[in-house]
């Protein structure tokens, strides 16, 4: 392990943890706002919002799999030494991180069982940037519509015809975090 | 001052990522019961251990908590729940529905709309609607799975054949985005409306039951209810009498032994604003009360 690894932390979890949470929290329960989360310096290519993700909702008990670029020795060493999760494969994972591109299949996730759909992955997308702008979000959560500058949306698309079974994702850029939770509707602006 | 016994907001920081990542996952299917696994808290199940853990998960130091029983903010369990998030959390405390960024509660909506940016947590002693139809819950999970619903319209249906009318009053059974049924919570059916397409987070707890369940922001939400016999919001026919509302939840509390009786609203901080604000009821020292 790096000494670098050690550093990037939270330097007051319970109270950090709680702010990056609610706005989590907001994220998911209004897809299409943008939210800031900072507080953790996670080592590159990981963004700080996924960074405060990370350590905000993982740990021992959450297996993570890192997808392309980001399965790489620091970041594996960072989230080890700080949330303890078990890094995995793409199927056995409850979050998987990486650029939209790296996490591709989508069929390799856990969608969740028909009598449990809370069984399944949380995406943590990493984009270039994020902005209000681009494919038309519908449904719970949202009053009219929103706009979201998602990568695409044919594979939103059909991770909603799954419902309630289907992944749930948080996009992050830098220190902003969107949520598009499975109930969300994309279609082409 | 927080208690440095405690940790922020009381649970260690392992259970509260666990109840974290089990409300986002009722954010994500919205009416779906997730399991958790419920912590033992300082107080009885009956005080709503599962309402506090939801809170306890939610709470940062810069949130202002109000928290009711049947609407009041001075019962001994809306007090004890304050005074331990005072204590454990540091936060500051209101009785202004307004005010507040989290409400937590027990068997009422207040009567003020609720606003973006609030959080509604409710305690939930039984989260799982079909269980008196259904008591295993490996079958009530297939039933919801299957989208078996017809037991629950049958039992309001046989309330029709034997009342005339739907006589379920409080808990009443909904239907959230057209897909699971949800037990509100032992909410009057008065405040079933206030669930539909609320502009805050409505988030319910259940402690014994070790269940998490959620309503995201304008989310549709349907009392379950017949063509012939449309679901109605009821109350008591009568005005408050102390502020005068005509369109608030009411309690009827006995005034003396010779069977006089007063309809109050049951959100106390709803009718202590419309009295401040000079609206006066049918019993007129009211106003007079009020202005103390
Ligand atoms: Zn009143």
């Amino acid at each position: 392990m790096t000494p670098e690894a050690l550093l990037g932390g939270f330097t007051n979890a319970p109270v950090q943890s709680a702010l990056a949470f609610r706005s989590a929290l907001e994220a998911l329960a209004r897809p299409g706002t943008l939210h800031n989360l900072t507080g953790a310096l996670p080592p590159p290519p990981m963004s700080k919002a996924a960074g405060v993700l990370v350590l905000t909702l993982c740990d021992g008990t959450t297996p993570v799999h890192l997808a392309g670029p980001h399965d790489c020795a620091q970041v594996r060493d960072w989230i080890t030494f700080h949330t303890g999760a078990p890094l995995v494969a793409a199927d056995k994972a409850i979050f998987a991180i990486g650029t939209w591109a790296a996490l591709q299949p989508l069929d390799r996730y856990a969608i969740g069982q028909p009598d449990y759909p809370d069984r399944s992955v949380t995406l943590i997308a990493e984009l270039r940037a994020l902005t209000q702008t681009g494919p038309r979000l519908t449904g719970p959560g949202i009053k009219t519509e929103a706009r979201l500058s998602l990568p695409e949306t044919a594979a939103f698309a059909q991770n909603r015809l799954q419902f309630p079974l289907g992944f749930d994702c948080f996009v992050t850029a830098a220190d902003l975090v969107a949520g598009l939770p499975r109930s969300t509707k994309v279609e082409a602006a | 001052m927080t208690d440095q016994a405690y940790n922020f907001a009381y649970l260690d920081e392992q259970t509260k990522r666990m109840i974290r990542r089990a409300i986002l996952k009722g954010i994500a299917v919205p009416g779906y019961q997730v399991p958790f696994a419920s912590r033992e808290m300082p107080m009885p199940y009956g005080w709503g251990t599962g309402g506090v853990q939801v809170t306890a998960a939610c709470l940062t130091p810069v949130d202002v908590l109000k928290v009711i029983d049947q609407g009041a903010d001075d019962t001994t369990n809306a007090v004890s729940i304050r005074k331990f998030f005072q204590r454990t959390a540091g936060i500051a405390v209101t009785e202004a529905t307004q005010e507040a960024t989290i409400i937590q509660t027990r068997h009422r909506i207040p009567e003020t709309s609720l606003t973006t940016g609030q959080i509604l947590v409710y305690q939930v002693p039984i989260p799982e609607p079909l269980r008196f139809l259904e008591p295993r819950e490996t079958e009530t999970r297939k039933m919801h799975e299957l989208e078996e619903y017809g037991l629950m319209h049958v039992k309001l249906y046989e309330d029709i054949a034997r009342h005339g009318t739907i006589a379920t009053s409080y808990d009443y059974p909904v239907k959230v985005e057209g897909r699971y049924v949800m037990d509100p919570s032992p909410i009057p059916k008065f405040d079933n409306p206030k669930l539909s397409d609320s502009p805050a987070i409505q988030l319910f707890g259940a402690g014994r039951e070790q269940r998490i369940y959620a309503l995201p922001p304008y989310t549709n939400v349907v009392s379950l209810d017949f063509d012939d016999h449309p679901f109605q919001p009821s109350k008591a026919p009568h005005d408050c009498d102390l502020c005068g509302a005509a369109d608030s939840y009411l309690d009827e509390v006995i005034t003396d032994d010779q069977g006089g009786r007063m309809f109050v609203c049951s959100d106390t901080d709803f009718c202590r604003s419309r009295r401040a604000a000079g609206h006066v009821g049918r019993l007129g020292s009211a106003a007079v009360e009020a202005s103390e």
